[in-house]
């Protein structure tokens, strides 16, 4: 009779073979796109373990950077703060000269697309000193061809006149004055009347017959008959009508931006001269500029 | 432990031992034959010998460490001797098992009589094509069907074999 050896011992050295064919087998079998079965299991059994440390090490590095590595934050953060403040000012300068190319491009594109009339832009170098009068100063004057009495205008709309030339400046009376006016039309009916300045920003259409008929909305455009500016340029839109007697109280709104002027341009106009001899037909115009000296050198 | 397992008790077990050599050999042949039979007789392919041998160790010897080893060296030789398409460790890991589990039941069983060998080689071969088709499945992703008709009648063939040769190898024992 012999001892049985231990039934564990035997069960050990089975699982342990066992185990060491499957391994031999995945050794050598290959799956289909998944490479030796042996590399699928390597990596299934180590990734769970490579997940957790790389988790682990994240975890002691976000506390590293977050709660011990801030030695230096609060130098950087106010050097950070320092470039970002240049930088806004920055952006701010750029966002500035990105508008004014693209008013500078309304411009150009408003001159070549009135080629006949010459014109020449300037810049708002300056504003009235006191709320009495309604004034802008450009940074162009006779030397440029500035001559008292030129339409001043934008793409948008007529601006105002000058009223005074220097060498090189000149002053311009806006819409929006008590003394300022333009000679103007209703764009639809195409009744005729001044559109004047009452020191607000609306201004106001003086004379048209409570028979008219006057729409809200309604465009209104120069008449030409001012011997200032061109006909069919934008004045301005209706705002407001009232019955009135005998006329109508007609408001309107500017069609240039009055208030925020940075570049307009100056009608270097020949049309005076061109109407001077319709001059007796033309409109009433509260602040006459009669007719202008031609400039000595009107540049496009 | 194993008192309720055992059907003639542990004092009645015999181990049988064999001529030098005469393991190596048996095996050696049944495997030579097992890989040459079949390519004149085709029919012959429903034959495990190698099973068969290790069956018989097993049952014979009655240590389970020595029929695991030795049903692990006979497939592995199989695997060897299968060609490139068969892993090696696949009749390994079924052999390994088998000659584990022979020796187990040797141990409490008898297992001389010829109807007990029968039975037991029926069962083992279907245990064995199980655990052969276990790890094609889990292993090599080969789906693969057990329990059908041909394996029912590989098995009651080759226990029919096994019956007249564990009689013939029951001459390689020294006592």
């Amino acid at each position: 009779m012999v001892a049985i050896p231990s039934r564990h011992k035997s069960l050990v050295l089975l699982a342990g073979i066992i185990l060491l064919q499957v391994l031999l087998l995945a050794v050598q079998i290959k799956r289909e796109s998944k490479g030796r079965l042996i590399r699928v299991w390597t990596v299934g059994a180590a990734s769970p373990f490579e997940r957790a440390g790389s988790y682990g090490f994240g975890w002691v590095r976000d506390i590293w950077r977050h709660y011990f590595a801030l030695q230096n934050t609060t130098k950087e953060n106010e050097q950070m703060r320092h470039e970002n403040d240049a930088l806004k000012l920055q952006i701010t300068q750029l966002q500035g000269k990105a508008a004014e190319a693209d008013r500078l491009a309304a411009l150009l594109n408003f001159r070549q697309s009135h080629a006949g009339v010459p014109m020449i832009a300037a810049r708002v170098i300056g504003a009235s000193a006191g709320a009495a009068s309604q004034t802008i100063q450009l940074d162009r004057g006779e030397r440029d061809g500035i001559r008292k009495n030129m339409g001043v205008i934008t793409p948008d709309g007529v601006v105002g006149k000058v009223v005074e030339s220097y060498p090189n400046a000149s002053q311009v009376l806006l819409l929006t004055d008590k003394e300022s006016g333009v000679g103007a039309m209703l764009a639809d009916s195409r009744t005729q009347s001044p559109v004047g300045g009452q020191g607000e920003p609306l201004l106001v259409m003086k004379y048209v017959p409570n028979d008219d008929t006057v729409n809200l909305g309604e465009r209104v455009i120069t008449s030409g008959m001012d011997r200032i500016f061109p006909r069919d340029l934008p004045v301005g839109t209706v705002a407001e009508i009232k019955s009135g007697n005998p006329f109508k109280q007609i408001r309107i709104k500017p069609a240039a931006n009055l208030e925020r002027l940075e570049e307009v341009l100056v009608l270097l106009s020949l049309r005076p001269l061109e109407m001077k001899n319709e001059e007796n037909t033309g409109d009433s115009q509260p602040h006459a500029p009669g007719a202008a000296n031609p400039p000595p050198a009107a540049r496009r | 432990m194993n008192e309720a397992f055992d059907i003639r008790g542990e004092s009645h077990i015999e181990v049988h031992k064999f001529r030098a050599g005469a393991i190596i050999i048996a095996t050696l042949l049944a495997l030579v034959i097992q890989a040459a039979f079949p390519v004149h007789f085709s029919k012959a392919a429903i034959l495990d010998l190698p099973l068969l041998v290790t069956i018989y160790f097993g049952l014979s010897r009655r240590n389970p460490s020595t029929g695991l080893l030795l049903g692990m060296v006979i497939g592995l030789l199989q695997d060897s001797l299968s060609g490139p398409t068969v892993p090696l460790g696949l009749y390994g890991i079924a052999k390994t098992i088998i000659g584990y589990l022979a020796s187990s039941i040797g141990a409490r069983l008898d297992t001389e009589h010829p109807a007990a060998r029968f039975a037991l080689t029926a069962a083992f071969f279907v245990a064995h094509q199980g655990l052969l088709v276990l790890t094609r499945r889990i292993l090599l992703a080969q789906p693969e069907s057990w329990l059908n008709v041909h394996l029912f009648i590989a098995a009651l063939v080759n226990a029919f074999v096994a019956v007249f040769l564990f009689l013939l190898l029951d001459r390689l024992r020294r006592n």
